[in-house]
């Protein structure tokens, strides 16, 4: 989880990758070791901050003698393992689940689908214009973040943020099961009515936009949001002294949402209310 | 851990659900009035956090109580527990048989599952709900198998209250339906266990042989019919001997993976890590399946004699029971039964005057099927969600709550008496070389005499089907449940083996065994089997989660078609289909397409 590698050196663990010799330190996934050689693996549900919850399925890879594929995303490297990433039946599997996933909400902002869904010629609308989708309108119950289910591919990622990996408030979890099962907070109850600290750490590792914030929300609605047009500044955060790192998106002189470097051993990309939110004074000309 | 709880407060009803499970609140941290202790220490947290599997019970104890479970009961729960909130709710909405809105104090589930739907469950239905509308305090809902397929129709009332009442009516007509509903108390009895017994008084049976045969609330006649023989027998061997007798008889897992039973549990008994748990899994929720209901209600002390036998030889000291929520008789038997072992030793600190110490807690899911898997199970237990998680680590290293767990199933269980009883040659010559002992089946459907058979291994379908008085116009039969596939009335010459099954490209699964007459509109029953998977998918892998919701589509578009107008959705359904065999993460996503392929390759549905 640490970007920056701390402790003993690992032992290397030796197996196959696409037929070629691959050694990886122990411990490592074959994601990391898929990573290391340079193949591209699409991956959606991993986070570099999270432990995988392997629920996507977009990572699959063939293992031998294994029934099923194996996600690389939480499948550890072990020695003498024969894996192959580019298989006709993982390949198959990958097209499916995203068609399956594109033809039940909108990934129009998750970052790599539209290319996924190229390379891997998957026809999202072969099930039929009578395909069931999530079809939720946006919930903005408050004035810091969006939740828009109509985009959640539950990943799991804000639960595992919000819950026992970082933040302890607990205020999101899934509920329902099946198709029906969603991301929400107890009674399905406004976002004010929970117990969030608006922290945003579940804005900073939604992979499909799902989760924004309310200046990103309001910008792609009014047709003003341009990534192209941004400038990203990582600096200290001036609010007490832990030294948390900001990295402030700032499109035509104003901040329009910040995030935290996932690679400072500090926050690992985690920030409260403060840092997150609390840029207006910054901006405040009057 | 910071929690917020809202401001609604338990009506004195759910408070005391609640504290009649977990004791009176000791301190304003955990619910109770504010005193001025309170004011200057804080308790509950750590300590209350560990009973985080009591949530279950928890949420069993207000919905039991009050019919549902409001939010004030919900956070009067929580805040006893150390339970966030929006966690508990996303447990409490996992489960079929719980609540969170309001509804009438009386659930009546009417079973729409393969078995009752050929028996016309359809008509039961809909005379049922013309009876109890709305206004009438009864809340009319369609189920999943009850495992009561032998006396198919089936449906079942649940009543809230102190006690919670339930009855059963099976066969059910819509007059017994209404009059269970209406009045739990004065339904008819249940008949006896041994009614799905159709071979019972057969000498040959040994797992079934006591059914009908002991009072299943008598300790001392079970020992009058060999009861604890077979415990005797585990301390005198040792618990390597144990397994080493397990190991040569050769058990294979009933409950459809066949894993060799001796090896799982020489992998538990081997972990250094401390405590070893033993798990049985009773959760038996396969459509067509109610074996284990049959030995819960009929020899409930043979499943707490085994499970002993087992925590011995895996070196646990508590055992769990998770026992279907469905299943109100076996319950009650079950826990019987574990408190009368309990009084007279036979669970507890010294089992038997042996030095040894074990004890059965038995937990009630809340309609799920997913819960038979056997890490879902871990995890409902330990009260969070009952979804599956990934694989390795395996249970024998990491079950529950962390710790080396042995899981086995009812009938995996039962099976160790007769090993130890008789010695592990004899019982390996019994059935095949490959698949020993006796096997249980469940027929139903198009049979004359429906129930729960014992036959060894290897003895064919159609032998199977004979016993049970196969009607005329057999159009198919399904092998394993909704998980298992469809066989032709051509082929009943398969050998009931693990082996046989597999070699005739179909699977025992555990031991479902179908028929269908051409009476029943096969498309149809397709249909339903598709609706049961995307009913009761957890919802955590996208291949299962969205593939069950495009299977079922692609069968409603079919339902009415076949041939050429068909084929571009068979087409679609076998690309979804090896998609979810290949990526879901766990046993429901893998085989949920299982039984409709067979029905298309196999039966030539839809040509
Ligand atoms: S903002 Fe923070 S506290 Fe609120 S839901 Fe997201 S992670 Fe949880
Ligand atoms: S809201 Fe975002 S982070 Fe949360 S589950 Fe959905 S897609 Fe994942
Ligand atoms: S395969 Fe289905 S039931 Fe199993 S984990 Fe995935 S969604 Fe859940
Ligand atoms: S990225 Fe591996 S399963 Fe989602
Ligand atoms: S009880 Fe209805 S199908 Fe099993």
């Amino acid at each position: 989880m640490t970007a920056i590698p701390l402790g003993v050196p690992r032992r290397l663990v030796e197996f196959t990758l696409d037929g070629q010799e691959a050694r990886v330190p122990e411990g490592s996934t074959v994601l990391d070791a898929c990573r290391a050689a340079g193949k591209d693996v699409p991956t959606l549900c991993q986070g570099d901050t999270l432990t995988p919850k392997n629920a996507c399925r977009v990572c699959v890879v063939e293992v031998e003698g294994s029934r099923t594929l194996v996600p690389a995303c939480s499948r550890r490297a072990e020695p003498g393992m024969e894996v192959r990433t580019d298989t006709e039946r993982a390949r198959h599997s990958r097209k499916v689940v995203l068609e399956l996933l594109a033809s039940s909400v909108d990934l129009s902002t998750t970052p790599g689908a539209a290319e996924w869904i190229r390379d891997y010629g998957a026809e999202p609308d072969r099930f039929g214009p009578g395909a069931a989708r999530l079809d939720e309108v946006p919930r903005v119950d408050n004035d810091l973040y969006v939740r828009d289910y109509d985009k959640c591919i539950l990943c799991y990622k804000c639960v595992d943020a919000c819950g026992e990996q970082w933040q302890n408030s607990f205020a999101i979890s899934v509920v329902g099961r099946g198709f029906d099962a969603r991301i929400a907070v107890e009674r399905d109850a406004p976002l004010t009515d929970s117990a969030c600290v608006y922290c945003g750490n579940c804005v900073e590792v939604c992979p499909t936009g799902a989760l924004s914030f309310k200046s990103e929300f309001d910008m792609r609605a009014a047709g003003t949001w341009d990534e192209s047009a941004q400038t990203e500044t990582t600096t200290v955060c001036a609010y007490c002294g832990v030294g948390c790192n900001l990295t402030l998106h700032v499109q035509d002189n104003e901040i329009v949402k910040v995030t935290s470097p996932h690679d400072n051993p500090v926050t690992h990309g985690n920030l409260c209310i403060k840092g997150r939110f609390g840029y207006q004074h910054v901006q405040n000309r009057g | 851990m910071d929690l917020r709880f809202g401001d609604s407060k338990p009506t004195d009803e759910e408070r005391a659900a609640v504290d009649a499970l977990l004791g009176p609140p000791e301190s304003s941290w955990e619910g109770a009035d504010r005193s001025d202790a309170d004011l200057r220490w804080a308790r509950g947290g750590r300590a209350a956090r560990d009973r985080r599997d009591l949530l279950l019970p928890g949420l069993h104890a207000i919905n039991d109580r009050i019919g549902w479970i409001s939010e004030g009961a919900l956070d009067h729960l929580c805040r006893r527990l150390t339970v966030p909130p929006a966690e508990a709710y996303g447990v409490a909405t996992f489960y079929a048989m719980f609540s969170v809105r309001p509804r009438p104090a009386t659930v009546l589930h009417v079973c729409t599952d393969l078995a009752c739907t050929a028996a016309g469950a359809q008509r039961l239905c809909e005379g049922v709900e013309a009876r109890l509308g709305p206004g009438s305090g009864v809340s009319v809902e369609r189920a999943p198998c009850l495992g009561l397929c032998e006396r198919a129709p089936a449906a079942l009332a649940v009543r809230a209250g102190d006690p919670v009442r339930t009855a059963v009516s099976a066969p059910a007509t819509v007059e017994a339906a209404v009059l269970a509903a209406s009045a739990p108390d004065s339904a008819p009895e249940e008949p006896p266990a041994v009614l799905a017994v159709p071979q019972a008084g057969d000498p040959s049976l040994s797992l079934l042989r006591r059914v009908g045969v002991v009072d299943p609330a008598s300790l001392d006649d079970y020992r009058a019919h060999g009861g604890y023989a077979a415990l005797r027998r585990a301390f005198e061997l040792g618990p390597a001997g144990v397994i080493r007798e397990v190991t040569d008889s050769g058990l294979l897992g009933r409950g459809g993976a066949a894993f060799p039973t001796g090896r799982k549990w020489q992998a538990t008994a081997s972990q250094p890590d401390r405590p070893h748990f033993l798990v049985c899994n009773a959760d038996e929720s396969e459509p067509g399946t109610f074996k284990d209901r049959v030995i819960m209600e009929g020899d409930p002390y043979a499943l707490v004699e085994a499970m002993t036998i087992a925590g011995y030889a895996t070196g646990a000291h508590r055992g769990y029971l998770y026992l279907r929520g469905e299943y109100p008789r076996a319950v009650h038997r079950m826990q019987c039964a574990v408190d009368r072992a309990r009084t007279r030793g036979l669970l507890g600190d010294d089992v038997l005057g042996q030095g040894y110490a074990f004890d059965i807690e038995i937990r009630r899911g809340a309609g799920a099927y997913i819960c038979g898997e056997e890490t879902a199970l871990f995890n409902s237990i330990e009260g969070y969600r009952g979804e599956p998680r990934s694989k390795p680590p395996f249970p024998v290293e990491k079950g529950l709550f962390g710790k080396p767990t042995a899981e086995n199933n009812v009938e995996t269980l039962v099976n160790v008496l007769p090993i130890l009883t008789a010695g592990a040659p004899a019982y390996a010559a019994v059935g095949t070389a490959r698949s020993t002992g006796p096997k249980l089946f469940c027929v139903s459907g198009s049979v004359e005499r429906p129930g729960v058979y014992e036959l060894p291994f290897g003895a064919t379908l159609g032998e199977l089907l004979t016993l049970a008085g196969v009607r005329r116009g057999l159009r198919a039969v399904l092998l394993g449940g909704a998980a298992g596939g469809f066989v032709r009335p051509d082929e009943l010459d398969i050998p009931l083996t693990f082996e046989g099954t597999r070699e005739a490209g179909t699977t025992l699964g555990s031991g479902v065994v179908m028929a269908f007459d051409d009476t029943v509109p096969l498309p149809r029953l397709l249909l339903r089997i598709a609706e049961f998977f995307r009913d009761e998918s957890c919802g955590q892998c996208v291949p299962c989660r969205v593939g069950t919701v495009r299977q079922e589509e692609a069968l409603r578009r079919i339902a009415e078609r076949t041939g050429a107008a068909a084929a571009d959705d068979i087409a679609l359904l076998r690309e979804v289909g090896r998609a979810m065999r290949d990526a879901s993460i766990c046993g429901l996503g893998q085989t949920a397409w299982n039984a409709v392929e067979s029905a298309v390759d196999r039966l030539g549905a839809y040509e």
